[in-house]
């Protein structure tokens, strides 16, 4: 039997030892007329019948191992060194539980005390904690500490439009049980309209850096403006852009939140990722989730170990602010190998190819007729291109004709952008992959005229 | 070498492994990265950072770094994990293998649904099965974890009174064997939290439940087996009354590993639950994640399920396959996190699932608690134990004893450590005094199973006749018991210093 060792001999002794005379005999307390049903499944395969289904699953998919992706919007094709999945795959990580028990646990308790610090340094926070499941359940969480930190007393929200679409949708997700408004993200609001809602009320205001539109908002002076208003200043940010930019500590951010699945971790149809939480020292005892403090052992050898953990569920129970005790452990791990092996220069180099791609990019398309690239404000390796054609006729062409997977429609959530398309370029897009798009975008408005009139001629 | 890395200055020993930012020197750098292919453009002076504070080492460092800090951990991979209620069963490699094809690990979750098709064919299979085995209604995949999953369910029943325009339901009632998950998820919606005590059996106590079920009572959790390792023995009883109040039923679903081919949780009568693909169906527990928390509902909760899920949008011709799409619920609580939930971890229960196929998943809850009553015979009579009944895939016993004073739960499951076995999971359930919750999963052989019954045993003896030994365990450990105190008094959470922006920017 599949991955169960018992032979016929050892069932028998056990029922023995227990008192009973079958297998079946240990589910009495089970209501008899409901006992033992059918499952309507398919019988169990082989190993070798397994993966030939697997196979042939995985290969139905087009990815990004055989086309050239220019998706992002909120999941990327980044780089990943070899070394990663192969700390990844020791079995004494990824088949170790949450490290309760600190003596056996210092490998997970060190990795994760350095992801900490990794992450500190790169957002310029004091902070961090083990992670949340995404970017999106990590904002949840921020404004979680938020309305904990004014304890319900500020009930408003301002998101900037400019917050991954999907991110805000988890937001009102999480908190439709409470009483918060959430405001700011139904029009198109720029920075300093959002400035101009805070109020008294307000507890916290956040941004995207860059926003989901791939640009560098000019946030100099924000800070300034929300905590004047006693509020907190919440942003979301590409952590490959703070490879390169400055960081939200600089900035004045209050807590820092982000997906951390372009750092060493596979876009795998979106998940598992990582979802980072960072902030100031003194928010520490409001955050959720896991927290790695150094300590020292009986014999004063420095150790590590979960600390802070009366914040959590198991001990806190209804009083906690949060359910969340699994979280990404692995990913934050995947994070830790990455940013190691990347380092202080490999990390602003790949951010530093990115700009550079990106750019070219972003020349050459909006050289093209019909098409115009916004470069009105900085941008780091996204850019929206508004396009002669609806972005999805454009992207069918682009698959059909280039093998190329185009950029994302933005007007799937933000109806005022029709045709516009949002490219996303990193260190993995090729000169060549750059200039075949670039092309296939020059002929696409042809072929998609072309492919109407064959169309009308057959119909 | 000095002996610094013998002894430090103040005579403590050295660390077990150097920080990464301790290794390595200035300038060096272990990724291999290739020259822009493009013009450089210019980049914006005034918007940059003026460093950025990583290691810098050779990947070679990185490598060695990593190995040897692996070999501090403990895992199911190393010996017998029997951590109750975490189901820390073998994770076989073929799920590894399979999540890291690449048209799985390479396709981009917001793709055309027509250029993902074997992704989403998995998903809509693997919502069909986990809905066969519920005996519910349909699934959502999109919970990341099994306390997403417990808040999408309470989530939806909040939505489900709403609808019937039935606000005044706010009362969620919880049993206080429940895990800690229960009642902050209640929490974390906006509805009230009523505890009720279990009986003297470890069953929940109807009487009580009786009594403060109303029209203000939105719902139950119960975890089935309970977190006592027990089948209720009443829970049709418990499930007419909370029906009959007009509460929906939901069931925690942390203990299936009792449950497969034994009892659907729809048949019981329950309304939603949540799977933990990381406990039942195989997938890495991961050092913390990530898991995988799908919820099943029946029809009462269908509209409201978090998405978006998977559908057929279109059955295709005869002879073809059919188009697959991503949908939301009419009356969804809406998505709660990016994109359609820890797919990678959803390709490995999958995989375990076509491996197993029926009559697997039935062996695979047989010898779970085949396992786990012969672990609990064995130790009967020398562990006490809050009741004496067949248990499900789990059991519960006490970590003290009349005649060893002063000896503790976490006194026992240190000592376990010095025989090679990862201690149970201690002081939970919470109403059991200096519990051990034993779980030891079904891919354990007899002889693993009589191994650690065997250091029990000699633990037992050796609290009465050494008890400095246990008090002073682990021995063997890569490091001694550690100050948990000092670690929350005196914090320290990131090893670099920070800059203090507000200063700087004062300058």
């Amino acid at each position: 039997m599949t991955y169960i060792p018992h032979t016929d001999a050892d069932r028998k002794a056990m029922l023995e030892a227990i008192g009973v005379d079958s297998l079946d005999d240990l589910f009495d307390a089970v209501p008899a007329d409901l006992r033992f049903p059918e499952l309507d499944l398919p019988p169990g395969l082989s190993e070798m019948e397994t993966a030939w289904e697997l196979n042939g699953l995985a290969s139905a998919n087009v990815a990004a191992n055989d086309f050239a992706l220019f998706l992002g919007a909120g999941a990327y094709n980044h780089f990943i060194p070899s070394v990663v999945n192969h700390i990844l795959l020791r079995g004494e990580f990824y088949t170790a539980y949450t490290p309760y028990q600190p003596e056996l646990s210092q490998g997970t308790l060190q990795a994760i005390f350095e992801y900490q610090s990794m992450m500190c340094a790169l957002t310029g926070m004091e902070v961090a904690n083990a992670s949340h499941y995404d970017g999106a359940t990590s904002l949840a969480e921020a404004v979680i500490v938020a309305n904990a930190h004014f304890r319900g007393k500020r009930s408003k929200i301002i998101l900037s439009p400019g917050v991954n679409p999907q991110y805000r949708a988890v937001v009102r997700t999480y908190h439709q049980g409470n009483d918060l408004k959430f405001v700011g993200d139904k029009g198109s609001a720029t920075v300093p309209d959002l400035v101009d809602m805070l109020d008294d009320d307000t507890a916290m205001l956040v941004v995207s850096y860059p926003n989901f539109f791939g640009q560098i908002d000019d946030l100099a002076g924000l800070a300034k403006s929300v905590h004047d208003a006693g509020a907190l200043l919440c942003m979301v940010v590409d952590p490959i852009a703070l490879g390169l930019f400055k960081s939200p500590g600089e900035l004045g951010a209050d807590i820092v939140v982000g997906e951390g699945q372009p750092l060493g971790i596979p876009l795998s149809f979106g998940g598992p990722y990582l979802g980072f939480f960072a902030t100031r020292e003194k928010f520490v005892r409001k955050i959720a989730g896991r927290i790695v403090g150094e300590t020292v052992d009986a014999d004063g050898r420095r150790a590590y170990v979960m600390t802070l953990r009366p914040r959590e569920q198991d001990i806190r129970r209804e009083k906690a602010t949060s359910n969340i005790c699994t979280n990404q452990g692995l990913m934050a791990l995947a994070a830790c190998v990455y940013m190691s092996v990347m380092g202080k220069h490999g990390l602003r180099r790949a951010a530093e190819l990115c700009y550079h791609k990106a750019h070219y990019a972003a020349q050459q398309i909006d050289a093209l007729e019909g098409y115009s690239v916004d470069m009105s404000q900085p941008f780091f390796k996204e850019f929206v291109v508004t396009c002669p054609e609806p972005v999805a006729a454009i992207n069918d062409v682009l698959l059909e004709h280039w093998g190329i997977i185009g950029g994302y429609d933005l007007s799937k959530d933000y109806p005022a952008r029709e045709n516009q398309m949002l490219l996303a370029v990193t260190e993995m897009n090729t000169k060549d992959e750059i200039d075949t798009l670039v092309e296939a975008l020059r002929s696409a408005p042809d072929d998609i005229a072309n492919h109407a009139h064959h169309h009308h001629h057959h119909s | 070498m000095t002996d610094e890395l013998i002894v430090n200055k103040n005579g403590a020993p050295p660390p077990l492994e150097p920080l990464i930012y301790d290794l390595g020197a200035p300038g060096r750098t272990g990724a291999i990265l290739p020259k822009p292919d493009v013009p450089e453009a210019d980049l914006p002076a005034d918007l940059l950072r003026d460093d950025l504070d990583l290691p810098e080492v050779s990947e070679m460092d990185v490598v060695r770094h990593f190995l040897r800090l692996s070999q501090f951990n403990y895992a199911i991979d190393k010996g017998f994990y029997p951590l109750g209620s975490c189901t820390m069963k073998y994770n076989p490699k073929l799920n590894e293998d399979m999540a890291r094809l690449p048209g799985f690990a390479l396709a981009h979750p917001l793709q055309d649904p027509s250029t993902v098709q074997g992704a989403l064919a998995l998903m809509y299979q693997l919502q069909e099965w986990l809905a066969a085995i519920s005996g519910l209604e349909a699934v959502s995949l999109q919970p990341a974890a099994g306390a997403q999953g417990e808040f999408a369910g309470i989530l939806m029943i909040r939505a489900y009174h709403l609808a019937n325009g039935e606000a005044h339901r706010t009362k969620i009632i919880v049993p206080d064997s429940a895990h800690g998950t229960n009642p902050a998820t209640t929490a974390m919606t906006g509805l009230e939290v009523v505890e009720i005590p279990s009986d003297a059996n470890g069953d929940v106590d109807l009487d009580k439940l009786r009594e403060v079920c109303g029209e203000d009572v939105a719902g139950m959790m119960i975890t089935v087996p309970n977190t006592l390792g027990v089948f209720e023995r009443h829970i049709q009883d418990i499930v007419d009354i909370i029906h009959g109040c007009g509460g929906l039923m939901y069931m925690d679903g942390a203990n299936m590993n009792a449950m497969l081919g034994i009892a659907k949780p729809g048949d019981l009568g329950f309304d939603v639950m949540h799977y933990n693909l990381h406990k039942t169906f195989s997938t890495p527990h991961g050092g913390g994640g990530p898991g995988s928390g799908p919820v099943a509902v029946g029809d009462k909760l269908l509209p409201f399920l978090p998405g978006p899920i998977v559908t057929i949008v279109d059955e295709g011709d005869e002879g073809e396959p059919p188009l697959y799409g991503l949908t939301m619920p009419e009356q969804s609580i809406g998505a709660l996190k990016a994109f359609w939930g820890n797919f990678g971890m959803l390709v490995r229960a999958f995989t375990y699932i076509s491996i197993n196929g029926a009559n697997g998943l039935r062996a695979v809850t047989d010898h779970a608690v085949l396992n786990a009553n012969y672990i609990r015979s064995r130790l009967q009579g020398t562990y006490p134990m809050p009741f004496e009944r067949i248990c499900g895939h789990e059991f519960v016993c006490e970590g003290h004893f009349k005649d060893a004073d002063g000896i503790h739960a976490l006194d026992i499951s240190k000592r376990l450590m010095d025989y090679g076995f990862h201690p149970p999971t201690n002081y939970f359930p919470l109403i059991v005094p200096e519990a051990l919750l034993i779980e030891p999963t079904e891919t354990e052989t007899k002889e693993a199973c009589d191994a650690f019954v065997e250091a029990m045993l000699a633990i037992a003896k050796e609290a009465k006749e050494s008890p400095d030994v246990l008090h002073e365990a682990p021995h063997v450990t890569p490091v001694k018991r550690v100050d948990d105190v000092r670690a929350a008094k005196d914090l320290i959470l990131c090893c670099r210093v920070i800059p203090d922006w507000d200063a700087e920017a004062a300058k």
